[in-house]
């Protein structure tokens, strides 16, 4: 399998605040991973260096080869990299139909455009809501229209971040199965999120993140068995 | 593998191409107004107005001219700040330059074979050009929110300060004078060559009927802008920038052109009003001038351009109506129009009742 993100000794800090300390992390293509780690670990943060929101105080991120620390997020997003925000990232006062249009217009017009957002709206399950402000739309509905947006632009890799925060046990299952059926198409996906069910559900391995840095990294059974990932979920590590 | 963005091979209606895209673009979800019964009313507004000079004095008909020399200006705030979401206090900096550009070009190369409209084009492009520059040093300096406003009130402060102190004789271009606090005059007004002897764009009918057309053409070119991807784009930029540079566009970019083009048409409406009154004064880079076109534009309605057009109408031949009693008491109104309109119709008075109106026509044909 060749790897589709590379990050090496990877550092950040906000005054006396480290976010992230000599990460070293890959991930190969096809993969389904997610981050877990408590409150404060840096997970957020991480992704927020990966898409360029953040400059690394030092280190490297490759993506696809390409070394892409210094570019800016929108150019690493038209290289392939796409993301899910916590909090919905949706244009609250547009359509649904026009969130998807946004999304999608700046490589597809015309014709092929329409049948793209009409396959996105049926695979977020928003096709009855096409001319709804977004803004009205339910949480979970909203979380699966960012989702929409984010796999339009046709990624090779999905970050999310907390995909199913918010919503209930029935619209978390059908995210983690839209979630396989991306990864099914070929997505690489990288989520970061707390509910360890919904990581049984998607992860094929996880890492955990704890003040900053990596703390373990395995399968999920090794992870839930390891006594010091425990320890840090409960507090115990810091002592 | 399968993609969600694999063509589709059901039967659909062939995509428009060229001009007829564009004209589709007339409507859309970024502009209010669209069927039949809009256009039709939209012509029959256009018609009125091509008949209004035939019932009304040369006065009047000019009076209204002036109005309509403000609506670029208007309408350009309207697409940088109601639908780019950056609000611009400075649109009076483009305005005066290029007022102060046309006199310039039109002094130093005479109204002959209808030069004024060359002075005329690079006032505005010199409006756009400075516009463009001021946009680059902002977005991609990553200057937003109130911020903005700062910058381009302080743009346009320094501008008045620099023209207000250029009335000595050193400070002239070729043969034009700036003249300082005075103000620059002596320009020739638009001129259209004509057998027998150029006719003169000044005042009356004549100019009347060339700026209707200037600004239907405008209104209709904004309209279709708007509704294409770049209007598009635009207004998500405005309801999130976050999201929107992660959907692969360069804000940046887009940010500087709505800016770039708002500064254009505010250059449009500066060289109009100095070849319709000849003259041009530092004083309409101030902080007075500039405060202006924020209050029609919001009165009006800053997030559609027809309530923007029509709104900027309406509030700018009231506060010409309420000059004839005294300045102050119409500056007064105005703040007051401002404060009513922030409270009571956010979205703007003629907003809010061109949607009114919207929502009861759709319940009636139900």
């Amino acid at each position: 399998m060749t790897r589709i993100l590379e990050v090496s000794k990877l550092n950040k800090s906000f005054g006396g605040v480290t976010v992230a300390r000599e990460i070293d992390f890959t991930l190969e293509t096809g993969a389904m991973h997610c981050l877990i780690g408590p409150n404060g670990a840096g997970k957020s943060s991480f992704f927020r260096l990966l898409l360029g929101e953040h400059a690394p105080d030092s280190g490297t991120i490759t993506f696809c080869g390409e070394d892409i620390t210094t570019l800016r997020s929108f150019q690493r997003i038209r290289r392939g990299i796409s993301v899910k925000f916590q909090v919905p990232g949706i244009f609250k006062a547009l359509s649904v139909r026009q969130n998807l249009e946004v999304a999608f217009q700046h490589h597809l017009h015309g014709a092929s455009l329409g049948d793209t957002v009409r396959r996105v709206l049926e695979f977020t399950n928003l096709t009855g809501a096409v001319t709804t402000p977004a803004g009205e739309l339910s949480h979970g509905q909203q979380q699966w229209l960012e989702i929409g947006m984010a796999v339009g632009v046709e990624p090779k890799l999905l970050l999310l971040d907390e995909p199913t925060a918010g919503m209930s046990p029935d619209e978390t299952r059908k995210t983690g199965d839209m979630l396989h059926d991306l990864n099914g198409r070929g997505i690489t996906i990288l989520a970061v999120e707390h509910d360890m069910a919904f990581v049984q559900q998607i992860a094929h391995s996880v890492t955990v993140l704890h003040m900053g840095a990596i703390f373990a990294e395995g399968s999920i059974a090794e992870m839930t068995a390891h006594p010091g990932v425990q320890e840090i979920y409960l507090g115990a590590a810091d002592d | 593998m399968s993609s969600l963005n694999s063509p589709d091979t059901t039967a659909r209606p062939p995509a428009r191409r060229g001009p007829r895209k564009w004209l589709a673009r007339l409507e859309g979800p970024q502009t209010m107004g669209h069927g039949p019964a809009f256009w039709a009313a939209a012509v029959l507004v256009i018609l009125a107005a091509a008949a209004y000079p035939q019932f009304a004095n040369d006065f009047t008909v000019g009076n209204v001219a002036y109005f309509m020399v403000w609506t670029f200006m208007a309408m350009g705030l309207g697409v940088v700040w109601g639908y780019g979401g950056a609000l611009s206090f400075g649109q009076t900096a483009f305005f005066g330059l290029a007022g102060y550009g046309y006199g310039v070009v039109s002094i130093n190369i005479g109204s002959a074979f209808g030069l004024t409209w060359l002075a005329l084009v690079l006032a505005v492009a010199l409006g756009g050009a400075f516009a463009l520059l001021i946009g680059y040093f902002m977005f991609y300096g990553r200057i937003k929110g109130v911020f903005i406003g700062i910058v381009t009130l302080s743009v346009t402060l320094v501008l008045e300060t620099f023209m207000a102190q250029t009335a000595g004789p050193q400070w002239r271009i070729g043969d034009a004078r700036l003249n300082g606090f005075n103000g620059m005059s002596g320009m020739p007004p638009l001129t259209v060559p004509w057998p027998g002897g150029d006719i003169l764009l000044y005042s009356g009918t004549a100019l009347y009927y060339v700026l209707l057309a200037m600004v239907v053409l405008v209104y209709l070119g904004l309209r279709m802008l708007l509704n294409a991807p770049f209007g598009n784009v635009l207004v998500a930029i405005r309801e999130n920038p976050e999201r929107t540079e992660m959907l692969g566009y360069d804000i940046r970019f887009y940010q500087m052109l709505a800016f770039g083009l708002g500064g254009a048409l505010a250059g449009l409406s500066g060289a109009l009003y100095t070849a319709w009154g000849q003259y041009i004064t530092p004083s309409s880079m101030g902080l007075t001038a500039a405060a202006l076109p924020i209050v029609w534009v919001a009165v009006g309605g800053r997030r559609d351009i027809t309530a923007t057009l029509l709104g900027s109408l309406l509030v700018i031949a009231g506060f010409q109506s309420l000059t004839i009693y005294g300045s102050q008491y119409a500056l007064v109104v105005m703040g007051g129009l401002l404060v009513f309109t922030v409270l009571v119709t956010p979205d703007g008075l003629v907003a809010t009742a061109m949607d009114r109106i919207g929502r009861l026509s759709r319940k009636m044909r139900r």
